[in-house]
């Protein structure tokens, strides 16, 4: 056997494959160093990220008017007074997730269920691709259709004294329908991947089509369905765009959904679209607050993807 | 009786209930699909709707009226054009006209356009949208008539090849996106050079080297966990990192030349890098599973007649999964072509006038364009916003089309 393959080997021998050597050439040592470089710079990005928001934000925490208790517990957000609680930016970020999360996750999940139990070929054909454009949609677009669409719809229907100009409500719609797409293709993942026997399983026991969907599969997929929410979640956290045109610009601490409050991120965007001096409160303030926001959204992605893996051990 | 789903015997054996309910749920689910489509739907027509419509314009001095010793001006020669706009407008603007290019050396159309601009003087006065132009032209020309009885009707399609090719104006009547195109191009530019290469190193690194040790589990995690972190966070890296610490670099001063003081790092430089960053960690994800597609017989296959490891790669891994490479890439850069958050943020400017230059030049983007507009109260900007998501769009679009026809027209199964 080894005299064969040692026979087949030489009458492979060109000229250019001895030439190629059978070991590795000194260059491809260079070149793999390189490919580790790229590899592990990665790892370097997030360690700048945490050390700028920590270093800047230490900063922040130094000022005498600030503490990492009054930051997180204070109820008034004012740098021209030297108030820096957070709490009515934390409030106005959970009003318009919750909202996005109230249209996105029930609609998206509905979606998926219809994609993944009911739908033919054909109708998923033409479903899925509406859903990667609706995906693929700059959020600034978002913001737009937010401010000029649905901002005054609501005003129609609840009356204009009722609803503000800018408003959490609209800014967490349009949120809504931003993550929709998200929730929906990555239920639709975790609801095809139960296995087809589960599903024959509950029809031999005489269930109806319905009583299989939510009975079996929406459960046996639940680690699935609840990565994408926590996904969805932690999007809605960090997204901007929408928020800065549509939720209005101005701390507020109320948890009315028709007034105009600023969320986090929105307040990092007005606060850096102008010409922002550095080592200024508030310069120093935007990178305390991009580490909260940091802190947040990865460790909702973190348990997403945990789940996620937890998921695929099942069935794989 | 009940079983372990908590049903009694009685629910269960009522059959036909139980099928009425399958089909009110199933009525639901495919209404929720009806209303997703539907949102797609609504948000295009509240786009295209707000490009298109009548818009009322009104004159500083009305276009009829201007006329040179009873002749109108718009029968006049070029030569008494020029020395009529001489005459009209104050001598410092007279001198950057001729500045920007000699009056002699422009057409008749467009001096003819820098009369209305410089001395007509129209202001938009009120506009409607496309419905409402098209089902309501009675009430508008009423309007129209009562409110602005000096004023000119028009339809205008606010989405023009004008509007396109101008510069930025903070007269709504002449403003266009030609800068912030160019913008959005330079920075695109500068993202892929700097993570095409760094991703797909990547992305080979841990497809085709990377053994199972913590490091490469960890790199693995990390990249994961990079794609969620939300923009704004790559906004104030860049800030921080290319705008601050590195603005020797980022705003060309290191080159030497020019006047040094009124340099900043905002320039095309740090928001292209900064793009860049955020849409790396989805190039390395795309690449992989792109990677991961081809065979391992066909590496074998190369293994088998001598070949080393990396003339496998470059010679018959690589070449295999480029389309797939390639769509995921062109993804990722539509992506940073629509991202605003992190722009704003490093503080691209909005107002500018001039192309820009080089990698060193402050710049406009089109998201940001759009956001500018948007936050204007009055509704010609909103119009403006309009029609630049319609040219933002339909550039994205042209990428996705371009990464779709790329996987269908070199997938290839195995």
């Amino acid at each position: 056997m080894t005299e064969s393959f040692q026979q087949a080997s030489l009458l492979l021998k060109s000229k250019k494959a001895s030439r190629a050597g059978r070991t590795r050439r000194p260059g491809e040592a260079i070149i793999v160093a390189f490919l580790f470089l790229c590899g592990i710079f990665s790892i370097f990005i997030t360690i700048a990220i945490i050390f700028e928001l920590t270093k800047e934000a230490l900063l922040f925490f130094q000022d005498p008017n600030v503490t990492l208790w009054s930051f997180l517990t204070g109820l008034v957000w004012q740098p021209k007074i030297n108030q820096f609680g957070v709490v009515p930016l934390l409030t106005a970020t959970m009003v318009t997730s919750m909202i996005a999360m109230m249209v996105a996750i029930p609609l998206g999940l509905m979606i998926a269920i219809y994609l993944s139990e009911y739908a033919s070929q054909k109708i998923k054909g033409a479903i899925k691709p509406v859903m990667e454009v609706l995906a693929g949609i700059p959020t600034v677009v978002y913001g737009f259709f937010a401010l000029t669409f649905i901002t005054p719809m609501l005003r129609g229907v609840f009356g204009s004294d009722v609803v503000q100009i800018y408003n959490m409500a609209a800014a967490g719609l349009a949120m809504g329908i931003l993550i929709l797409p998200l929730i929906a293709s990555m239920s639709e993942d975790a609801l095809s991947a139960v296995p087809r026997s589960l599903r024959e399983a509950g029809y031999s026991l005489g269930s109806t089509k319905f009583e299989v969907a939510i009975r079996i599969v929406v459960p046996a997929a639940i680690s699935g369905i609840s990565a994408a929410c926590l996904l969805g979640i932690s999007r809605a956290i960090g997204e901007t765009m929408i928020v800065a045109l549509a939720a209005g610009a101005g701390p507020n601490l109320t948890l009315n959904p028709f007034q105009s409050a600023e969320t986090m991120t929105g307040y990092m965007v007005r606060i850096s679209g102008g010409d922002l001096s550095y080592d200024s409160m508030d310069y120093n303030s935007i990178f305390a607050i991009g580490l909260l926001l940091f802190v947040v959204t990865f460790v909702l992605n973190i348990i997403s993807q945990r789940i996620v893996r937890h998921f695929r051990e099942v069935y794989e | 009786m009940k079983d372990t789903t908590g049903l009694d015997m009685k629910t269960i054996n009522n059959l036909p209930g139980r099928h009425r309910v399958g089909k009110i749920w199933r009525g639901g689910f495919f209404l929720s699909t009806i209303l997703g489509v539907f949102f797609l739907v609504i948000l295009l027509f509240k786009i295209v709707n707000d490009s298109f419509g009548y818009i009322v314009t009104e004159y500083g001095l009305s276009p009829n009226a201007l006329a040179v010793n009873g002749v109108p001006v718009w029968d006049l020669p070029k030569q008494d054009l020029i020395l009529f706009l001489q005459e009209n407008v104050s001598p410092g603007r007279f001198k950057t006209l001729m500045k920007a290019q000699p009056l002699e050396q422009r057409s008749q159309k467009e001096i003819n356009a820098i009369i209305i601009q410089e001395i007509v003087k129209p202001k938009v006065a009120q506009t409607w949208s496309l419905t409402e132009s098209l089902f309501q032209k009675q009430e508008i020309e009423a309007i129209a008539r009562e409110n602005y009885p000096d004023g000119e009707l028009s339809f205008k399609a606010w989405v023009n090849w004008d509007f396109i090719t101008s510069p930025q104006s903070s007269d709504p009547l002449y403003a266009g996106i030609r800068t912030a195109i160019l913008g959005s191009l330079l920075l695109l530019v500068v993202a892929i050079t700097f993570s095409l290469p760094i991703g797909l190193g990547a992305a080979i690194y841990l497809e085709e080297f990377a053994t199972d040790n913590w490091l490469n589990r960890l790199i693995k995690t990390n990249i994961n966990n990079l794609a969620g972190v939300p923009s704004i966070i790559y906004g104030i890296l860049g800030l921080a990192i290319f705008v601050r610490l590195w603005e020797p670099i980022t705003s060309g001063a290191f080159l030497g030349g020019v006047n040094v003081a009124t340099l900043n790092g905002r320039t095309i430089l740090s928001g292209g890098l900064t793009l860049g960053l955020l849409i790396l960690p989805v190039i390395i994800i795309n690449s992989q599973e792109a990677l991961r597609s081809v065979p391992y017989t066909i590496r074998e296959a190369s293994y088998g007649v001598g070949a080393t490891k990396w003339q496998t790669i470059w010679n018959h891994v690589l070449p295999n999964s480029i389309p797939g490479i390639m769509t995921g890439a062109i993804l990722a850069f539509s992506r940073a072509f629509g991202e605003t958050a992190p722009l704003v943020v490093i503080g691209a400017s909005t107002y500018i006038v001039y192309d820009p230059g080089s990698v060193f030049s402050k710049f406009t983007a089109l998201p940001i364009q759009i956001y500018q507009w948007t936050s204007r109260p009055q509704d010609e900007f909103r119009n403006l916003a309009a029609a630049s998501i319609i040219v933002l769009l339909v550039l994205l679009l042209g990428m996705n089309a371009l990464a779709i026809f790329l996987r269908n027209r070199y997938r290839r199964s195995y």
